[in-house]
């Protein structure tokens, strides 16, 4: 088979795993899966930036933020049908990205990281100083008639958990198609080597602001779907540790890769969540094992087994 | 007993079994008695299963620790008196990092996979919030012990309820009146920039205008600001009292810094205690506090008057006079509010035992039992002093206290009654469908 | 308060936040600068070197200056072996690769922060000042009877804080003496510049690394000690200070010392003083903003070299 052929029976597999474990795992376990799901997406939306264009921000919560509190606010404020509220979500956080971008991308390397990580407090400090709307870090809930579509209830386990799935596969096929596209081609050049791919007549501040925006938008539905299936808008979703996050997961997972972000999400909870039921010092055992990953699977895990085993994984 | 935490460690080795050795007994004559229990034990003994959502870790975690002390003494106690309808009562304790999304998550692993009955202990409100919509999804009655209004507010749902401890709007009315009488009528208000600030500054503004003072000036500080000494100038200079309340890891440095602002010559100051629980009122830097007062939820140092259930209800949890861990005077715990854990279980257990509670499919009938209760009078069951629950809004109502730092203890100078701190209902929860 | 005393208070206290701003940064712009890897466990040394300093205080007892000074000569030391043996133990197996740099110094902030919970306490702890005196400060104006002092509310300083800013501009000095005048100096600015030819040099750059990384994270451990008088040891009080030294070290522009000491100016004044005009939230997300600015305009940071 080829290279491409295998790639499509991966994704397919995938998806097809994931439509079948509803059915047979446990509530608990379902339930966590459509989580995963969601915080897979935004890992996604992350990895175009990081993973395929090079470009490591530390303030991508504000995106996902951004997408939440669009959502959440327009819902339960002016009324928007879900629909609406979820399609408004997606343009704020993609505006934002364009605003946020267009300046952040004068930067580079460290610098750029600084810059994305103080925009993102500054947009977490705008969430609390807002207050009076946002509720500030105690959030607030989201109003059930925000959760339906079409008569369907999506706070419903069935609901939730295919709904994740929906916009889950959209965008893992739709990732994977880009890669391929000469757009994706173009910024996997600019992370290989930004010169070379200026030299070759490529516009690449734009192709970099496209990537930007692109993954902002990714994380900004991921956050309007957090709040839509989970039901709770809140500030700690807007705070440091939710931009450190994805960064974690999809170095987990393995950066470039399509797969990686769900590997990684999917990894980074269930050692917390295993962990956490054997001993209090569940940071220890998360860390330690943090620490082996680096020393055993320098690409991550999808990105190791890439190296050895499937050298097509795309 | 040995037999029994073998058997649940390989479920869970965090799962503590508490009290069960002293409660075998307990629990065999039980099953003599005739009566008050009857089918219910007959129909099972299992543990009744308790999901304890504790701050462990992150920002919350030196309330955790307390809520988990007093969380465990309680559930020793019930089971000592023969648990709930003839059942051992069993604590499983889930971590939530003090984070709304785990929070979420955790209430999760409570219904599916540990299989309690109950979800309870919540103190920080964006995780109670965070966790509520989930709590009415999975059906899961979930009994909070946060102070937060948010319940109160009709924000939440019919599966949430506060029944063991007075919401933060209730607190702040009922100390409105004290203020105003005894301090001065011109208050500058400190608090933090988010939402339990915010509830803070509406509520006593309302509640101070009423008693014919103002509010002069309010100033929000942002979270995670680790310096103050910037914000006090703000303070104008008119100013009779200020009222501070500040939470997390740098309050300390909030108290010290105001008292290095003021120097000799300082304005009245009013605090809530959540700007010291957890910390020795001795502590050096806090010696300015002498004569300053505070709002206690329960007074910390023993007072004059102690009644025997405060006793009796120290030495269960095992805190001494001054609120300090018996094993370590240093170790000061978060007094003024863990009550609410001790309090809270009884009110389930009561409820479970009017409702018959058997199992998960008696969840509703649970609330239902709940939402009858009224007046509950100060007990060992409620140590803190009388409470008065209002079934429509899912919240508690209980006397409130202000203590003045006297000597370098926390001695009551007023106590608040029930009425002083009602206020309209907000909310009808029963109307609510299951 | 009175604008102009008002104004004063807030320059001081602005200060000594710029005091404790370099005293958080400088070991993270020298591992930074000279190793190059993002440590996300650097914050984590400055807990530790806070959390010693209660151990020791409150083991020794007695006049809190004993074990303050004590804990200056003891916690820097302990942090900085421990960083140089984490840099050896896991930091050099993976060869400093940027990326797999950031997870495994996540790891180690996991354990440091939960091995610290279990150890201190999830408690904020304070520890006693040295000495601590507040002086109140005059202020001018002009009355009636022309030029007058008097002493405003409020408007006063205590001791140890400006021992905080003379103990920051100490730390600096001698830093910079280490970095300039000294071998040990040379050899890491070498390695700085091009780690490749130091090497064929004969620097061993392996052990150079593990020295700067403990040095780092001993600086940290020393800014903490200095600090924790005035907040508190708290498990999770490395989160913090370590965006702010990044913020710092990178504003500053990398490697540049006199830039970091700038940055740290412009950010502990800026925090101040614009907290005079606007309400205090508001005033930080200005600040944060006109800061993030300062790379927007100016990537390579203030005194950074724009790369060639």
């Amino acid at each position: 088979m080829t290279a491409h052929g295998k790639s499509w029976v991966l994704h397919g597999g995938v998806l097809a795993l994931l439509f079948a474990l509803f059915f047979v795992l446990p509530t608990y376990h379902s339930g966590q899966l459509s989580r995963i799901m969601v915080l897979a997406i935004y890992a996604m939306g992350f990895n175009i930036l990081f993973g395929y264009t090079g470009l490591l921000s530390l303030g991508h919560a504000m995106f996902f933020a951004a997408g939440m509190y669009g959502f959440g606010l327009t819902v339960n404020l002016a009324g928007f049908p879900m629909p609406v509220a979820f399609l408004f979500a997606i343009l704020v956080a993609a505006a934002l990205a364009l605003v946020a971008g267009g300046l952040a991308l004068r930067t580079a390397g460290v610098s750029f990281m600084i810059v994305t990580l103080m925009f993102a407090q500054a947009a977490y400090l705008v969430v609390l100083y807002f207050g009076e709307y946002t509720r500030g870090d105690e959030g607030f809930v989201v109003a059930r008639e925000g959760r339906m579509i079409a008569g369907i209830d999506l706070s419903t386990d069935a609901g939730r958990y295919f709904c994740a799935w929906v916009l889950f596969g959209v965008c893992f096929l739709a990732l994977a198609k880009l890669i391929k596209l000469p757009f994706g081609k173009r910024l996997i050049a600019i992370r290989e080597n930004e010169e070379r791919a200026r030299m070759l007549g490529y516009d690449t501040s734009r192709y970099k602001l496209m990537a930007f925006v692109t993954s902002g938008a990714v994380s900004g539905m991921a956050g309007a779907t957090y709040g839509l299936l989970f039901g709770y808008v809140g500030a700690s979703f807007a705070a440091v540790p939710y931009s450190i996050f994805p960064l974690l997961w999809v170095l987990l997972g393995g950066a470039g890769t399509t797969i990686g972000p769900l590997i990684g999400v999917f990894f980074m909870f269930y050692l917390i969540d295993i962990s956490s039921g054997y001993t209090n010092a569940y940071m220890l055992i998360a860390g330690l094992v943090l620490v082996l990953l680096t020393l055993f699977a320098p690409q991550g895990l999808a990105g190791s087994l890439r190296q050895k085993v499937m050298p097509w994984l795309p | 007993m040995t037999v029994k935490k073998a058997n649940t460690s390989s479920i869970n080795r965090r799962t503590a079994l508490l009290g069960m050795g002293a409660s075998a007994g307990a629990l065999a004559s039980a099953g003599v008695l005739p009566g008050t229990m009857g089918f219910a034990q007959a129909q099972s003994s299992a543990p009744i299963k308790i999901g304890f959502q504790k701050h462990a870790t992150g920002i919350g975690a030196a309330y955790g620790r307390w809520y988990g002390a007093t969380t465990d003494a309680a559930v020793k106690r019930i089971n000592d008196m023969g648990g709930i309808n003839g059942r051992p009562v069993e604590i499983v304790t889930e971590d939530d990092g003090t984070d709304p999304g785990r929070g979420a998550e955790v209430l999760e692993k409570f219904a599916n996979q540990h299989g309690c009955d109950i979800a309870f202990g919540t103190l920080f409100s964006h995780v109670v919030i965070g966790s509520a919509p989930r709590a009415a999804e999975l059906k899961l009655p979930y009994f909070v012990v946060s102070e937060g209004h948010h319940v109160a507010s009709g924000m939440l749902n019919r599966y949430t309820l506060q029944p063991g401890i007075t919401d933060v709007k209730s607190q702040v009315i009922s100390m409105a009146p004290f203020v105003a009488q005894n301090l001065g009528k011109k208050v500058t208000m400190i608090y933090p920039d988010f939402a339990f600030g915010h509830d803070h500054r509406d509520f006593f503004s309302e509640a101070i205008e009423a008693q014919g003072g103002e509010v002069v000036a309010k100033i929000a500080i942002p979270p995670t600001e680790t310096s103050f000494t910037r914000y006090f100038p703000s303070i104008p200079r008119e100013t009779e009292v200020i009222y501070h309340v500040m939470v997390g890891p740098a309050v300390l440095t909030f108290v010290k810094e105001m008292g290095e602002f003021f120097g000799p010559n300082r304005p009245e100051l009013f605090g809530f205690i959540d700007s010291l629980e957890a910390v020795d009122i001795q502590s050096s830097g806090l010696e300015f506090l002498e004569g300053t007062y505070f709002w206690e939820g329960m007074p910390r140092h023993a007072q004059a008057d102690q009644s025997a259930y405060d006793k009796t209800y120290r030495a269960a949890v095992g805190v001494d006079d001054r609120g300090a861990s018996l094993a370590d005077g240093a170790d000061v715990s978060t007094f003024a509010h863990m009550f609410g854990c001790w309090e809270t279980l009884n009110i389930i257990k009561k409820g479970m035992e009017s409702a018959g509670y058997q199992g998960p499919h008696d969840r509703a009938k649970l609330i239902e039992a709940v939402e009858a209760m009224t007046d509950m009078p100060e007990s060992e069951d409620h140590p803190q002093g009388a409470k008065r629950f209002n079934g429509k809004t899912h919240q508690t109502f209980g006397k409130q206290f202000i203590s003045q730092v006297t000597d370098g203890k926390l001695v009551c100078v007023h106590t608040a009654s029930i009425e002083d701190g009602l206020y309209e209902d907000e909310v009808d929860y029963t109307t609510q469908s299951f | 308060m009175e604008f102009g005393p008002h104004l004063m208070l807030a320059a001081l206290e602005g200060a000594v936040i710029s005091a404790i701003l370099v005293l958080t940064a400088m070991g993270l712009s020298i591992v930074f600068g000279v190793m190059r890897v993002v440590n996300v466990a650097h914050g984590e040394f400055f807990m530790l070197g806070a959390v010693l300093t209660w151990f020791v205080a409150t083991t020794i007892g007695g006049h809190p200056a004993l074990g303050f000074v004590a804990a200056l000569l003891i916690a820097p030391v302990l942090v900085g072996c421990l960083a140089a043996f984490a840099d050896r133990l896991i930091l050099k197996r993976i060869n400093y690769d940027p990326d797999r740099t950031i997870v495994a110094t996540i790891g180690m902030l996991y354990i440091i922060q939960q091995t610290t919970l279990m150890t201190f306490g999830p408690e904020a702890r304070p520890v006693p000042p040295p000495f601590n005196t507040r002086l109140s400060l005059p202020w001018f104006e002009w009355g009636e009877e022309g030029f007058a002092l008097f002493w405003p509310w409020g408007l006063s300083i205590t001791t140890y804080k400006l021992f905080v800013i003379a103990a920051a501009a100490t730390v600096l000095v001698g830093l910079w003496v280490l970095l300039t005048k000294t071998k040990i100096g040379l050899i890491m600015r070498a390695t700085q510049q091009d780690s490749e030819t130091a090497q064929a040099f004969g620097v061993p750059v392996g052990r150079v690394y593990s020295w700067v990384f403990g040095l780092g994270a001993g600086l940290a451990a020393l800014g903490a000690v200095l600090v924790v008088p005035i907040q508190q040891a708290h498990y999770l009080m490395g989160g913090d200070p370590l965006l702010l030294a990044f913020i710092v070290v990178i504003i500053g522009g990398l490697g540049s010392l006199p830039g970091t000491v700038i940055a740290a100016l412009l950010i502990g004044m800026s925090d101040g003083i614009i907290s005079v005009f606007f309400s205090p939230t508001l005033a930080k997300i200005i600040a944060t903003l006109l800061v993030a600015m300062v790379l927007v305009f100016r990537p390579q940071g203030l005194l950074g070299k724009k790369p060639s």
